[in-house]
């Protein structure tokens, strides 16, 4: 018996267009027991995992569900083999109480009875320790209570194999904590638990086994006990690359942005951005690091005027003028102000980028009010297309093509590219070259390098911890909203940083 | 045994060449006729002949073609006024209720300036009606911005509460004879001058499909509708605001509208009727929609169901056949473009000839 | 005193009467609405409605003579009607969920095509007749007159305000009841709440969807029709008034708006709405002319739509996938 896994990965493969997400992936499970699926952003690990769920069908390999391959071409055959997925964004009808929302899509026969629903539900609740009201709406919930009825959802229908996706990354420490004990006592109870996660102290803390992926392969499985952060750092982003960025001692810093106490909340009231503040100097590049959600994007957008600001300063210190406060000024009147900041958000297409027009069309988002009269001037946005097209190698069948068409890439340097040619004096980035290849990555990194050099306060929000190290002069550490610490890049190292990324204060640096 | 793969699989696609696009909306206008020509069997006529009636009546003669020209400017300018209000994603399908406004100013300076003569008169009609279906667009646009008000259900609301105040005003306060209803006709300085023989409405209408073309593609304006029509955070980001563009937008769809129902009133019927727009707001929605928000376009699908509408009119006499068949073979043509569409945006998988997955 | 009572008992019943059509016409919609579709062309079907169940009824009655039986030709009629509907619907499902077309523009477009047919089948009526097209006195009373005994219609006061209206009415009452039970009530009524409100979910659990939409969409459009049949076989008295009809579907969809799309709400809604639609003939306001009184249901829903987008309340907002197609790789 012993030799029957729970789930077992055998040669599977997935593609997307040319890129392989997984290649050919050997991995199993056992009964009982809870595996974190460990891997940097891109890795593979939600892929992989949505084949599990039916979301995916595999392009090659087999999988197997207690010894027996299996075809898990929907989400429904997936329950049917007790297979459960708890994705990251939530599938829940906000109207809908909790009890309504888990019994939702159950094929049972007989009349809709909530309140025997209701009975099951605090059944599980007890047995596992979830803390539930069945007849919540969802819309009031929070979101670790959103998750509760997610992985209840799950439960009510019988699984017997859970996946997390990033679970504790929505989380405050309290509640992953909570979650953690659930989680215990399910395997306590037999199940198994495939945790995804990038955060190596959770994996340490709940995990009996890591199975580490790396660009899409399957690194090696680990036992937790027999392992440390260490070993499972190296498994994870290999050995330190060398990345070879030509990275310049920043020449004669002066502050150009400064932010104090700065809060900021979200359309719910939930606090993204905790009494933030920090010096950003033309001429050099502060680096900012965090776990995915911990008010990188909040905090860009609050200083290009996208955000409502609660509390706090922004002061804008141009070249030998007057400061200027851009709190309460809308994108308009910051540029108006005189302020060249140049953004490239996270959300390519559906911020920075217009995505049914083509090049010129898209130069044309930062200069169509450029000009007197009710036209717009086509010719500098088309010549600008053409100078991006040619300096950044741009694939595209022309400057009119729709830039949704084009490949991430080529979209990320048309944005780039605009944001370059605006001759910034602030330059902020979210995660520049998330999904590009490394000679695209380091067409960016140079064109940042450069703008460095050319004294330009560079604000680059990163996740790849060994460009963060090897590109910024600077790096501030966000933890949950907060500033967790501002370390010289030079000189740290990745597990300090790491260290900051997962608790406020790990160490005061500089 | 699960769910299996489904048979078909569908995937957008966004790179059908030009002449197959046209040939594929060409099919779907023929198929419509082949089913319009079921109704015609039914109605115990023999469907070519109706067909042919229809064409000589609309074209045969100067009338006929008169007659369609009068019915296609407000189809075209209706439907023109609707474009930005599309392409930005807000549907104003109030273009009724914004007409009979339109109307209702322009009869309110036909009544009201006794002396004035014929020049002054239809400017001031003109303008009294671009402001008029301006402020009446600009009540729902206004909720939109503010709070997030549906747009198509309070513009649909709107019609009817405009086509209740021109109702009142001809039965009550502008009513001629007393217990008519309806209100006199307009003294010949309130009539739109006629050019080759309907009313210059037609004129106003085809500059307005140039302005719109130029205005759309080449303006500020035109582009940060555009911007904002594929997305609300991009029109932020590129520091665009957003509740002024829809305000203004909705109060230009409203003003053209206005105007239309200026030239219903004043240029094709001399006095103001309360169904004055007669269900060109509604039909011009779809001829917007089927032009691919082109104004060119605009023009060939209006002067379509213009010659529809007249060659069908008279199929009642000369046939003896319901004069509303138009609406159907109207309904029909509209629903077969629709549908066609489809095949134009979307790509189909048969299950045998590709597994390919997308992402 | 006994004056004021008879005239506010008349003026109920009429408001009834009068709200009968909208019953259906509304509680279909919702039903539709409640999938996610928004289909605009409730005017059209409710013609189409009209027509069909005015040409089954005449068709049966001509066919049975003098044997014609009153139960019969309402069932006809109401199985025509309803089927009119389900074609119309059929279409608009068609286009808007597997073809994926706008469904404003496509609903525009089915009225358009719909009052045309309607329309053409009522005139085509009377021109193969020759002159109105009658129906038998003893059919139309089976349309018109009450399903209950005269003894029960002939008590004072609580006749005529339960007892007395045809058997549409009471038919009306228990399919929005029914309605509201399988909406709120059973697993597929919150199935359909679901795919409405956020199909990406339903999917993902395992609800079909287009299966669900198609189903409600259909039945909702037939239901809408047989509100055209009940104000042709009913207000209109068996002939086709074509301008009696007009606007009645547009009334349905104001309608759907003001119940905050609970069915129930259209118990009394329809009440209401019936009653604002006859008020400025029994109960002329002074200083209020009689075209603005007619409004007054539309400047209701409009106040009602701004209210509700004001208060933002979770409960009374519209599906909140309404009018937005499904497309599973859109995700």
């Amino acid at each position: 018996m012993e030799s029957v896994h729970a789930v077992e990965f055998k040669g599977v493969t997935k593609r997307f267009g040319h890129n392989t997400a997984n290649d050919h992936i050997d991995l199993y499970v056992d009964k009982g027991v809870i595996m974190a699926l460990l891997g940097e952003n891109g890795s593979g690990k939600t892929t992989l995992m949505n084949m599990l769920a039916g979301i995916y069908a595999p392009d090659e390999g087999q999988i197997f569900v207690d010894g027996r391959e299996v075809s898990i071409t929907s989400p429904k055959v997936a329950f049917d083999h007790h297979i459960g997925m708890i994705h990251q964004h939530f599938r829940l009808v906000d109207v809908f109480t909790a009890a309504e929302n888990i019994v939702l899509g159950l094929e049972e026969k007989g009349r809709l009875d909530l309140k025997a629903a209701s009975k099951r539900i605090k059944e599980i609740s007890a047995k596992y320790g979830f803390d539930i009201d069945p007849d919540k709406k969802v819309y009031e919930m929070s979101v670790s209570e959103k998750q509760t009825v997610e992985i209840i959802k799950v439960l009510y229908r019988g699984a017997d194999i859970l996946i997390l996706d990033e679970p504790t990354a929505v989380l405050t420490p309290q509640e992953i904590e909570k979650l953690f004990k659930v989680m215990k006592a399910m395997r306590a109870d037999g199940k198994v638990i495939i945790i995804i996660t990038h955060k190596l102290n959770e994996v340490m803390e709940v995990s009996d086994v890591v199975a580490v992926l790396r660009k899409g392969h399957h690194i090696k499985t680990v036992r937790t006990a027999q392992t440390t952060p260490a070993e499972l750092t190296e498994l994870m982003v290999g050995r330190k690359v060398a990345l070879n960025i030509d990275r310049k001692e920043p020449v004669d810093p002066k502050p150009r942005l400064t932010i104090a106490e700065l809060t900021v909340r979200d359309g719910d009231g939930i606090k993204k951005l905790d009494n933030v503040g920090f010096i950003a100097f033309g001429g050099e590049i502060l680096g900012i690091a965090g776990i995915a959600g911990s008010g990188q994007k909040e905090l860009l957008e609050a200083i290009a005027g996208l955000r409502e600001i609660e509390s706090g300063t922004i002061v804008y210190t141009p070249e030998g003028r007057h400061p200027e406060q851009l709190v309460g000024k809308s994108p308009m009147a910051i540029k108006e102000a005189g302020v060249a900041m140049a953004f490239v958000p996270e959300d390519r297409l559906g911020m920075g980028l217009v995505g049914g027009m083509g090049m010129t069309g898209n130069m044309m988002l930062r200069s169509w009010t450029a000009g007197k009269g009710i036209f717009v001037d086509r010719k500098a946005p088309e010549k600008l297309a053409a100078d991006v097209l040619a300096d950044l190698e741009v694939v595209t069948p022309g400057v009119d093509y729709p830039v949704r068409k084009l490949s991430g890439g080529n979209v990320q340097k048309v944005l780039v590219g605009r944001e370059i040619a605006s001759a910034p004096s602030v330059l902020m980035t979210a995660y520049a070259v998330r999904g590009l290849d490394i000679n695209t990555s380091y067409t960016i990194y140079n064109l940042l390098c450069q703008q460095k050099e050319k004294g330009v306060a560079v604000i680059f929000v990163g996740e790849d911890l060994d460009v963060l190290l090897e590109l910024c002069d600077r790096i501030l550490v966000l933890c949950g909203g907060q500033v967790s610490g501002i370390v010289d890049a030079r000189t740290t190292t990745k597990e300090e940083v790491g260290l900051l990324m997962t608790s406020v204060g790990g160490k005061e640096a500089n | 045994m699960h769910e299996k793969t489904p048979l078909i699989r569908l995937s957008k696609r966004e790179d059908m060449p030009k002449r197959r696009i046209w040939l594929i909306r060409l099919g779907a206008f023929v198929v419509a006729l082949l089913l319009g020509m079921i109704v015609f069997w039914i109605a115990g006529a023999n469907p070519l002949e109706a067909y042919e009636s229809i064409v000589v009546a609309a074209l045969g003669k100067k009338t006929g073609i008169r007659q369609v020209v009068r019915n296609a400017v407000p189809l075209l300018g209706t439907a023109l006024a609707l474009a930005p209000c599309f392409k930005m994603r807000y549907w104003n399908i109030g273009a009724e209720g914004q007409i009979t406004m339109g109307a209702v100013a322009a009869a309110f300076f036909a009544i009201n300036c006794k002396t004035m003569p014929s020049l002054p008169l239809l400017l001031l009609m003109g303008l009294g009606s671009i402001v008029f279906g301006a402020l009446w667009s600009l009540i729902p646009a206004f909720f939109k911005s503010r709070w997030g008000t549906n747009e198509t259900l309070f513009t649909l609301m709107m019609n009817y509460i405009a086509i209740g105040i021109a109702a009142w005003l001809i039965g009550g306060p502008w009513e001629g004879k007393k217990g008519s209803q309806i209100i006199p006709v307009f003294r010949d300085e309130a009539v739109l001058p006629k050019v080759f023989g309907v009313h210059i409405g037609w004129i106003i209408v085809l500059v307005i499909t140039v302005l719109m073309f130029i205005y759309m593609r080449y303006t500020k304006h035109g582009y940060e509708i555009a911007v904002l029509g594929e997305s609300e955070n991009t029109a932020r980001y590129a520091g665009m605001s957003v509740g002024k563009i829809i305000m203004r937008t909705a109060a230009l769809s409203g003003g053209i509208c206005g105007l239309v129902g200026f030239m219903i009133a004043s240029g094709a019927h001399g006095t103001l009727y309360a169904n004055v727009a007669g269900g060109a707001g509604f039909t011009a929605i779809t001829v917007c929609w089927l032009a691919q928000l082109n104004p060119f376009a605009m023009i060939v699908i209006s002067l379509l169901l213009a010659v529809l509408t007249r060659g069908s009119s008279t199929l009642q006499t000369s046939m003896g056949i319901p004069a509303s068949i138009t609406d159907i073979i109207t309904g029909i043509i509209l629903l077969c473009m629709l549908g066609c569409e489809f095949f134009i945006n979307y790509k189909m998988h048969f299950r045998k000839s590709s597994g390919k997955e997308a992402a | 005193m006994m004056g004021t009572i008879d005239f506010i008992v008349a003026l109920i019943s009429a408001a009834v009467l009068n709200g009968a059509p909208l019953m259906f016409g509304t509680s279909g919609e919702i039903l539709t609405q409640k999938s996610g579709n928004m289909n605009l062309g409730v005017e059209g079907l409710m013609f189409m409605g009209g027509a069909f169940g005015l040409l089954g009824a005449f068709a049966y009655g001509n066919a049975a003579g003098d044997s014609a039986s009153g139960v019969v030709a309402v069932l006809i009629s109401l199985l025509c009607s309803f089927a009119a509907g389900v074609a119309g619907a059929l279409i608009f499902s068609f286009l808007t969920i597997t073809l994926r077309a706008n469904q404003n523009v496509t609903g525009l477009a089915l009225t358009i095509f719909g009052t045309g047919a309607g329309q053409f089948v009522g005139e085509l009526m009377r021109i193969r007749v020759g002159g109105n097209v009658a129906i038998s006195n003893e059919l139309k009373l089976a349309f018109s007159g009450s399903p209950f005994p005269a003894a029960l219609q002939n008590i004072p006061v609580v006749g005529p305000l339960l007892f007395s209206y045809n058997v549409f009415v009471y038919l009306g009452v228990i399919m929005i009841i029914v309605m509201h039970r399988f909406l709120n009530k059973t697993r597929k009524g919150l199935y359909l709440r679901a795919v409405g409100e956020s199909p990406a979910t339903a999917d993902a659990a395992g609800i079909n969807v287009t299966r669900y939409r198609y189903i409600a969409t259909v039945l909702g459009g037939g239901i809408s029709a047989i509100g055209g049949m009940v104000y042709t076989m009913t207000i209109a008295g068996t002939v086709w008034n074509h301008t009696g009809l007009s606007g009645e579907g547009w009334v349905a969809v104001a309608l759907v708006i003001f119940c905050l799309w609970k069915p129930i709400n259209s118990l009394w809604g329809s009440v209401l709405f019936g009653a604002l639609l006859i008020l400025y003939i029994r109960l002329p306001i002074p200083f209020l002319p009689t075209q603005i009184y007619k409004v007054v249901p539309y400047i209701f829903t409009a106040l009602v739509l701004i209210m509700v987008s004001i208060r933002q309340r979770r409960e009374d907002q519209p599906p909140a996938a309404l009018g937005t197609a499904y497309f599973r790789e859109d995700r």
